[in-house]
């Protein structure tokens, strides 16, 4: 397999000292596709991203260009890029933010011209000093080079960008809970339906919601024709997809790799990729897609990476994150800290998840430090059927939001898959790890 | 009497301007307070209650549901340490234990020169550099506990003033132009464009199209 023959969608800048800055953006092709989309037709525009079926690179994994056309019915008012990346072990719109902010901001630009909004915000989380310093500089240049603004290139187009930033709550990732942010208030997510902004968004306007990943593949695609990037990957996953890759791995970090061709022992092993489980241990478990996805065990490890592939087996490629387990870990450890997350960023607007959270990481907590009863198990899984009734994924919803079904997820699967090391702990009265 | 100073009220109403509503300028302005004083004092919620239409009661409530915001004092240089799951695969818990006793404090306090403040964060999104530390919110790469030491070292001699300024400075690079398009100007913009639209989309059907590229 060649994994590293598929081209550099969105990570081809990133191995310059200065990938950041205009004067690289425009010497690599910078601009370009805001020039050639402003010379088409809006729809035409949106017509090439519905030709490339790109999905969302947030974690829900919806196709931008049928979020696109649902407002096309309606005209749009706001456009908002959510970069509030913080699902834990995510680190990808990090180093896109970071390294190549102009490729946001010309994806930006065209989806804006593509959807005709008023304005657009881009919402980066607050804990990315660097990142919105690197932002907000490569947007001032945007405007100095008249790629924003009024009569963006004597096109008659004009538009006006705001970086914002958030202040550290995970929730805010959440995209109604990002737009209640935004509008100044707690980032309490909204009841739905509407399910999609589209509907009802920022100030109860038309608005649409997307990642910065996202926006970063617009400017190929728009360069290179939607076709181009459909091309690549497999059945409903084209493009590529920037993975990262963390935990107990010999060279962790974010690669870009084509969707589907690639399989999780690809990237867990080969020497250009993860290099191999550090050390001298073995593979125990992997997390496919943030936190929020349930485990997978070696036996998974040949699966592509792919939305429906991973989809299929029941978890979620989610946010693209992968996280690597070796033989060494504590498997209880690792739940009960999942699971303290989740209870940390509950925004606490529902029962189920701001009480329920808080329950399964104390009982988790008394297990891994020696308290632990063999009811505990019981009492773990029933509790989590009180979040998410079923514990299947995709989850069922006791709760305004998705949080609330994520909070199961690592705690089923530590069950079902080392329900023999779960007991040892209350046997043995301790972690048999330490 | 306005607590923020001349040259934060100045900053205040540029971002202020920049929103259709006023209020969705409340999370930066808290950001401008925290800069000017190091953290969220009551005199500067009742300033940005006023420039955002709502009480300093709705700041109070707002900010407080924000981790970064602080409505207490805090240290010059707030240190955060991360301890999600990759970088608790990394050996985060001991880091964590090793900065108490460096420190000489629990997680969530102050040093009593009122340099240092700990916490433990959730995952910083730097997930291949563990054990992931920020600093004011600047990454300082991959921590163990003899970097850690290190790290300390340099925060009190000075040598990273450069790089990480004083807690509440998030951001150094100031928006330069403030918004271009107006109103009213986009309206008729995107009014002109509709109509376009629909031309294109008459015209096609009339010549047997399917009515437009859009559908």
């Amino acid at each position: 397999m060649a994994i590293t023959d598929a081209p550099k969608i969105i990570t081809s800048r990133v191995g310059y000292d200065d990938s950041f800055t205009l004067e690289r953006y425009l010497a690599t092709g910078g601009y370009e596709g805001l020039r050639k989309a402003l010379a088409m037709t809006p729809e035409a525009v949106a017509a090439e991203v519905d030709a490339a079926s790109l999905l969302g690179r947030g974690g829900a994994g919806f196709p931008a260009g049928r979020k696109w056309s649902m407002m096309r019915k309606n005209p749009v008012t706001y456009l908002a890029i959510n970069g509030d990346e913080s699902e834990p072990a995510t680190f990808k719109d990090h180093l896109l933010i970071e390294r190549d902010p102009h490729q946001i901001l010309e994806g930006v630009l065209i989806s804006a011209y593509a959807l005709q909004v008023s304005q657009a915000f881009i919402y980066l989380r607050g804990e990315f000093a660097l990142g919105l310093e690197r932002l907000q500089s490569a947007l001032n240049e945007a405007y100095a080079y008249r790629a924003v603004g009024a009569n963006i290139f004597d096109s008659g187009f004009s538009l006006d960008i705001v970086v914002h930033p958030g202040a550290g709550a995970y929730i805010c990732g959440e995209e109604t809970a990002m737009l209640e942010s935004l509008e100044g208030k707690r980032g309490f997510p909204r009841i739905k339906p509407p399910y999609f902004p589209a509907a009802i968004g920022l100030y109860g306007e038309p608005t649409v919601v997307n990642n910065v990943e996202t926006m970063s593949n617009i400017p190929w695609i728009i360069l290179n024709g939607g076709a181009a990037f459909a091309a690549l990957g497999a059945g409903r996953s084209t493009g590529t997809r920037l993975f990262a890759l963390a935990g107990h791995v010999r060279k962790p970090g974010a690669y870009e790799l084509e969707m589907v061709k690639t399989t999780f022992r690809d990237l867990i092993y080969a020497p250009v990729l993860g290099g191999g489980i550090r050390g001298s241990n073995t593979l125990k478990a992997f997390i496919p897609g943030g936190v929020s996805a349930p485990w997978f065990g070696p036996d998974k490890v040949d699966l592509p990476l792919g939305q429906d592939e991973v989809g299929n087996e029941g978890s979620m490629l989610g946010s693209g994150s992968v996280v690597v387990m070796d033989s060494a870990t504590c498997m209880v450890r690792a739940a009960w800290r999942i699971t303290k997350f989740f209870s940390n960023e509950s925004c606490g607007q529902c029962t189920p998840c701001r009480e329920g959270s808080g329950w399964l990481e104390r009982i988790l907590y008394r297990i891994e430090n020696g308290s632990g009863r063999e009811e505990d198990l019981d009492l773990l899984m029933d509790l989590s059927d009180n979040i998410s009734p079923g514990l299947h994924w995709p989850p069922q919803q006791t709760t305004i939001c998705v949080l609330g079904p994520s909070i199961p997820s690592s705690i089923a699967s530590g069950i079902r898959m080392f329900r023999d090391e779960f007991l040892v702990h209350v046997k043995e009265g301790g972690c048999p790890f330490d | 009497m306005s607590h923020l100073n001349a040259d934060m009220r100045a900053r205040a109403g540029e971002l202020v301007a920049l929103y259709p509503e006023p209020r969705s300028a409340l999370i930066p302005l808290c950001h401008l307070a925290q800069e000017q004083d190091g953290w969220l004092t009551p005199e500067a919620m009742e300033d940005i209650g006023d420039l955002c239409g709502v009480t300093a009661a709705e700041v109070r409530g707002t900010a407080s549901f924000y981790d970064m915001l602080h409505t207490e004092p805090v240290g010059t240089y707030v240190i955060a340490v991360c301890t999600n799951i990759a970088c608790l695969l990394g050996g985060a818990l001991e880091l964590l234990e090793h900065a108490e006793s460096a420190l000489g404090m629990r997680v969530g306090g102050t040093t009593p020169d009122g340099v240092f403040t700990l916490h433990e964060a959730e995952c910083l999104a730097d997930c291949d550099q563990t054990v992931c530390v920020q600093v004011n919110h600047r990454y300082v790469g991959a921590q163990s506990p003899e970097t850690f030491d290190a790290l300390l070292d340099d925060l009190r001699a000075g040598r990273r003033e450069a790089d990480i300024p004083p807690h509440g400075t998030l951001v150094r690079v100031r928006r330069s132009v403030p918004l271009e398009a107006g109103r009213a100007e986009i309206a008729a913009e995107r009014k002109a464009m509709a109509q376009a639209q629909a031309q294109r989309a008459a015209a096609a059907r009339a010549s047997g199209g399917d009515g437009g590229a859009t559908s």
